[in-house]
């Protein structure tokens, strides 16, 4: 028997609260999850009694059984959390759900992640501690210790390699920044960028200027997924999971920057499983959704999902190519975490069943496969990919 | 004389005792990276057991304090305090030499603006800390002309 979730989950629901920067939302991170599920159960128009399961990644807060509590869930039948990665987790997630759901361990299970940076603590801080020990030890007293910091040496040597330059990354960026205007939801609506205005904004750390990073939010957000047979009973086209997959390649977790295959987003050894889950490859890809930690992740994201030749950057990365509706592969149609909401990723999987249903605030003409990649650089990073009723 | 300004958090070695004795060694001046005893492999950052062939039985060698630049990156937002009023700094990646390519990561000494070159030679320069609480050595690295 083929063992495989290509085709036996569906996506029914999603849904968002509004999204903030940080420290902005009115609601405790808690609250926020709750709401994201209500909004994602009404979309779908079920009750949220008939959940009885739910997936996360990145050490959520938001305890399954407070949630199951808070929603009066009748029946909780699966408790999930993806181990590592942070917004590597994201398709992961979105794979352990299916997982539970195809195997018969749980019939609705919502797939979430809430975030209050505000409440919490930001992630692009270093340490307040007066000592470090362990891995830390040898990277926090030289003054590496934020993501960007972790990543752009990465990216420096990828950019080295392949002789990438600056403006591949500016495209990237451009790319998000301009979908964002089209979005109300966005962060960033109605706050367009420039090549100049890019060019002469201040560095955070080459190469990333501060269009390059990341926003930090608060907010949060959520899918239901069912079993594909019940995919029609629902308000909305149905959009079926074809694949999900997680994982990280030999040594990926060494520490101290001594994994031997260095300058990578880590999904080498994943996409291969993505495709062959999925049953196509990169040229039936309609719209990708690629997660942007810092940009020059997703430059290496684009190149290891097969959309282009490491050496073929410079040439692949404009604006044009990378915005919808009419670009090569239109990524981030939302505006993704640089400018509509860094929700850690999970928006991205929203907007990539968004594409499909035409729901997209730049919507891609008629796309019968969406994609979506998670978390680049960090170990485990995972991927899925979404499709019409037509590809199954 | 440090390269960063002070304030950052200060290394201690693993209260479990994985990495004692490469802070030791460092307060005398020497470098040294994880060995396995049984296969020979080398390993950076320590952990209990070799990559390559399972062993526990792991010891901390001495080698030439000579690298090549494999990587680095220009920082120039403080992301802690301490570094407020530090301006541009230079880490880098630094590939140890026929070490199973075992790689340190510390501070690139001189001009900060300075044009790196990936691949070019550097040698480690112990930076010696003495704090309120604990002494401790910071590996730095400097362009090898020689």
């Amino acid at each position: 028997m083929e063992r495989t979730v290509r085709g036996k989950v569906a996506v029914v629901g999603v849904g968002e609260t509004p999204y903030y920067k940080r420290g902005q939302a009115p609601d405790p991170e808690f609250k926020l999850a709750l709401k994201a599920i209500i909004a994602a159960c009404k979309d779908a128009q079920i009750s949220p009694k008939s959940v009885d399961g739910f997936a996360s990644f990145s050490n959520d807060r938001s305890d399954p059984s407070r949630l199951a509590n808070a929603l009066g869930c009748d029946d909780l039948r699966f408790s999930n959390m993806q181990w590592g990665g942070g917004g590597g987790g994201g398709s992961g997630a979105v794979a352990n759900a299916a997982a539970a759901i195809a195997t018969g361990m749980a019939e609705c299970v919502v797939v979430f992640r809430a975030l209050a940076q505000g409440q919490f603590g930001r992630f692009g801080q270093g340490p307040r501690s007066n000592v470090i020990s362990g891995s830390g030890a040898f990277t926090v007293p030289y003054g590496l210790m934020s993501p960007a910091q972790s990543f752009a040496m990465k990216v420096t040597r990828f950019m080295h390699d392949h002789g990438v330059n600056q403006e591949a990354l500016q495209a990237i960026s451009l790319a998000s920044y301009h979908h964002a205007q089209n979005n109300p939801r966005a962060v960033m609506h109605g706050r367009p960028l420039s090549e100049e205005k890019y060019n002469e904004s201040r560095w955070i750390v080459e190469p990333f200027h501060l269009f390059d990073c990341c926003q930090e939010n608060d907010g949060a957000a959520a899918m239901v997924l069912v079993p594909a047979e019940r995919a029609k009973d629902f308000p909305h086209k149905p959009t079926y999971i074809l694949s999900a997959v997680s994982g990280s390649h030999y040594r990926a977790g060494a520490s101290v920057h001594n994994t031997p295959d260095y300058a990578t987003s880590t999904f080498k050894t994943t996409v291969p499983r993505l495709y062959d889950m999925a049953k196509l490859g990169p040229d039936e890809v309609n719209v990708a959704q690629i997660y942007e930690n810092f940009t020059g992740g997703v430059l290496m994201s684009v190149v290891e999902h097969n959309f282009c030749e490491p050496d073929g950057c410079n040439e692949f990365f404009t604006k044009e190519n990378l915005t919808a509706p009419g670009g090569k592969l239109p990524i981030n149609t939302s505006g993704g975490n640089l400018a509509e909401c860094y929700m850690h990723g999970l928006g991205l999987n929203i907007e990539a069943v968004r594409q499909l249903r035409g729901e997209s605030s730049n919507q891609v003409p008629d796309p019968d496969v969406s994609l979506v990649a998670s978390g680049p650089m960090v170990t485990p990073v995972s991927s899925s990919i979404y499709g019409s009723e037509a590809t199954l | 004389m440090s390269y960063l300004n002070p304030g950052l958090p200060q290394p201690a070695p693993a209260r479990d005792g994985l990495d004692e004795a490469y802070w030791k060694a460092a307060q005398e001046g020497k470098l040294v990276l994880q060995r396995c005893k049984d296969c020979g492999a080398y390993q950076w950052g320590p952990e209990w057991t070799c990559h390559r062939c399972c062993s526990e039985n792991l010891t901390f060698e001495e080698i030439p304090p000579y690298g090549r630049i494999y990587s680095y990156e220009r920082v120039w937002h403080p992301v802690h305090p301490a570094l407020s009023e530090q301006g541009p700094y230079i880490i880098v990646l630094v590939e140890i030499p026929d070490r199973d390519g075992a790689r340190m990561v510390g501070n690139l000494l001189g001009d900060p603006q300075q044009e790196v070159q990936i691949g070019a030679p550097v040698r480690a320069v112990f930076e010696h800390h003495e704090a309120e609480q604990i002494n401790y050595t910071l590996v730095q690295w400097e362009v090898d002309a020689s």
